[in-house]
């Protein structure tokens, strides 16, 4: 598929997010281009899996979450009145960062959204199921066993099973949180792999708390930090902001941050 | 006070609380633990009690029931063989009578119509409790429903004959509903166990991994798809243990039973839930409550019915254990 050079499939304008009332990432401006994949990057408490799953409404299932400014996809606000998360999460999916099958079989974890889409066709569903998995480069591995449970494979197989379920449905964006900060270094260069054939087709943001993978897969990378306050009464206050966003050769080779330039060093995380 | 730490030697208080050898070498050899093996025995001896008593409760039981069995009459002929026992439908021991039919058919009776209240609105109570209720409306729900899993069931049988049979017989009519029936008795075991099949119910359905949730929300299903296909099947086990503990309570319910369901056995076909019946746990107790002479056939037959209920109950277990092994969807 070609690429529409500049064109996005998602723009962060003035996000903020809050939980209960407690202000967690501030102002973060981020266009997800299409086809790429983009990278978010920063030590822990940045925000970035909270910026993640504001993009999918997935902070909804948080109680106190609360969103501020605009994610526009398709010149939508998925924060106005009257959008439906449900029908938000059929076209930008997700995959997370513990592999989370269902206690089901191999079929049935794939043919889950399908199946929620309302397709009930068995022949159309061995199609997508079969389609997906091979998508996910699984297939040789399961293909003569699709009944058994997917919590039998391994850890790599299980998260390539909940990728293959989430392009089941043929998403426009797949948000992925450390999809493989719980795998070995095997299945992690698997996943990386899959993810670079995967942006082919779909649109990929991924949070990870490896420079070293952002590097290998991105071609955008944002850059997280964290803003600290002292409250009256002593306290200190921390809240997530986006440090610099650029494409991620330029990030890692030039980046105009001292602070980008420090943590890419390894000096903090 | 010296309180810096040399690299290479510990320090004093640490040092002291050490053994050495004589030499000065560090004692690691093995050596007599006594109060650790104490405790050991004393928790097989625990284990070894609860395990022989309920052994001997159901060898007592086997024993005395066997008894009936081999009781003779005056023409030399058993009193009753185990085939009139299982299949015949008329108990009347005064008439040398021991068919189990019609005091088991309302033990079902009974149970049926509690499980009909309790699995519903139980199962209905634990979905709202974990899925939709805050944490704080579960916060203060649920210690209410262990509350209401604590009465007195001689409290809920006094609630059947004071509340529940004049509700029967004001819907109903007092010429269909006779003040001792099973249905009374029924809705208010019904009311008795909800507590219990809601919380556990609860129980197994908070358990199920928020990853899990997570996961099928991701995939754009709605609340209830979510309940229905994900959470009901991963707690299927814990919902089915429930709902067993629910059916044995029933089952082996005697106050309410004995209260409100009535005195004497009846076998009625088509079942007749509105008339007095007695089931297997309240004539139990009706007539052990009686004077009845030790070694009169009346009394071995208790003991068969104890131990028919027994095997009930263990079937029902075993039932229970087939099942959840069978359909499952272990999360672990």
């Amino acid at each position: 598929m070609t690429t529409t050079n500049g064109a996005t499939a998602i723009d962060l304008k003035s996000v903020k997010v809050f939980y209960n009332d407690k202000l967690a990432v501030d102002d973060v401006n981020i266009p997800i281009y299409h086809n790429k994949i983009t990278a978010f990057i920063g030590p822990s408490g940045c925000g970035k899996s909270t910026v993640l799953r504001s993009i999918n409404r997935m902070n909804d299932l948080i109680p106190g979450a609360r969103v501020e400014g605009q994610v526009l996809y398709h010149n939508k606000n998925l924060y106005g009145d009257n959008v439906d998360p449900v029908e938000v999460r059929r076209r930008i999916g997700m995959v997370f960062q513990k592999p989370n099958p269902f206690p089901k079989s191999i079929y049935d974890n794939v043919a889950y959204g399908p199946r929620l889409l309302g397709i009930r066709d068995r022949r159309t569903l061995d199609e997508i199921v079969e389609r997906s998995i091979k998508g996910a480069y699984l297939w040789d591995e399961v293909k003569d066993d699709l009944k058994k449970s997917g919590l039998a494979l391994s850890g790599g197989q299980q998260q390539r099973l909940c990728i293959a379920r989430t392009i089941a449905v043929e998403p426009d964006v797949i948000l992925m949180d450390e999809p493989a900060s719980a795998l070995d270094p095997i299945a992690t260069q698997a996943i990386e792999e899959l993810m670079r054939e995967l942006v082919k087709q779909y649109t990929i943001v991924i949070v990870t708390h490896n420079m070293q993978q952002a590097q290998r897969v991105s071609d955008y990378t944002a850059f997280f930090s964290i803003r600290k306050a002292e409250e009256t009464g002593g306290q200190e206050r921390r809240w997530g902001v986006l440090g610099e966003y650029a494409p991620t050769d330029q990030l890692f080779s030039n980046p105009k941050a001292e602070e980008t330039e420090r943590y890419i060093r390894g000096e903090f995380g | 006070m010296q309180s810096e730490l040399q690299i290479g030697r510990k320090s004093e208080v640490i040092a002291k609380a050490l053994v050495n050898d004589a030499d000065g070498s560090p004692r690691i050899e093995k050596r007599a633990r006594l109060f650790d093996d104490f405790i050991r025995y004393v928790l097989l001896f625990c284990g070894i009690v609860s395990i022989f008593t309920t052994l001997g409760i159901v060898v007592v039981l086997g024993r005395e029931s066997l008894l009936l069995f081999s009781t003779l009459d005056a023409q030399g002929q058993p009193v009753v063989t185990l085939g009139e026992f299982f299949f015949s439908t008329s108990w009347q021991p005064a008439g040398l009578k021991f068919g189990i039919l019609p005091l088991l058919e309302s033990t079902l009776m009974t149970s049926f119509v509690a499980m009909l209240v309790a699995l519903p609105l139980g199962l209905g109570a634990a979905i709202y409790l974990s899925e939709y209720a805050s944490p704080r409306v579960r916060g203060s729900l649920k210690p209410i429903l262990e509350i209401l899993a604590g009465i007195p069931t001689v409290v809920y049988g006094y609630f059947a004959v004071t509340f529940m049979t004049p509700l029967l017989q004001g819907v109903f009519g007092r010429d269909t509903v006779q003040f001792y029936n099973t249905a009374s008795a029924g809705l208010v075991m019904g009311i008795m166990i909800l507590p219990t099949i809601a919380s556990m119910s609860e129980d197994a359905l908070s358990a199920v991994p928020r990853n899990l949730r997570e996961a099928s929300y991701g995939l754009s299903a709605t609340k209830f798809e979510t309940i229905s296909k994900v959470i009901l099947p991963a707690a299927l086990s814990g919902i089915v243990a429930a709902a067993i503990v629910g059916i044995s309570r029933a089952v082996g319910e005697t106050m309410i039973v004995a209260l409100a369901a009535g005195a004497g056995p009846n076998w009625t076909m088509p079942p007749n839930f509105f008339v007095a019946a007695e089931t297997i746990t309240g004539h139990i107790a009706r007539i052990s409550g009686g004077d009845l002479s030790y070694n009169s056939v009346d009394y071995d037959s208790l003991f068969a019915l104890g131990f028919a209920l027994f095997i009930f109950t263990l079937g029902l277990n075993l039932l229970s254990r087939y099942i959840t092994n069978r359909f499952r969807e272990a999360y672990q």
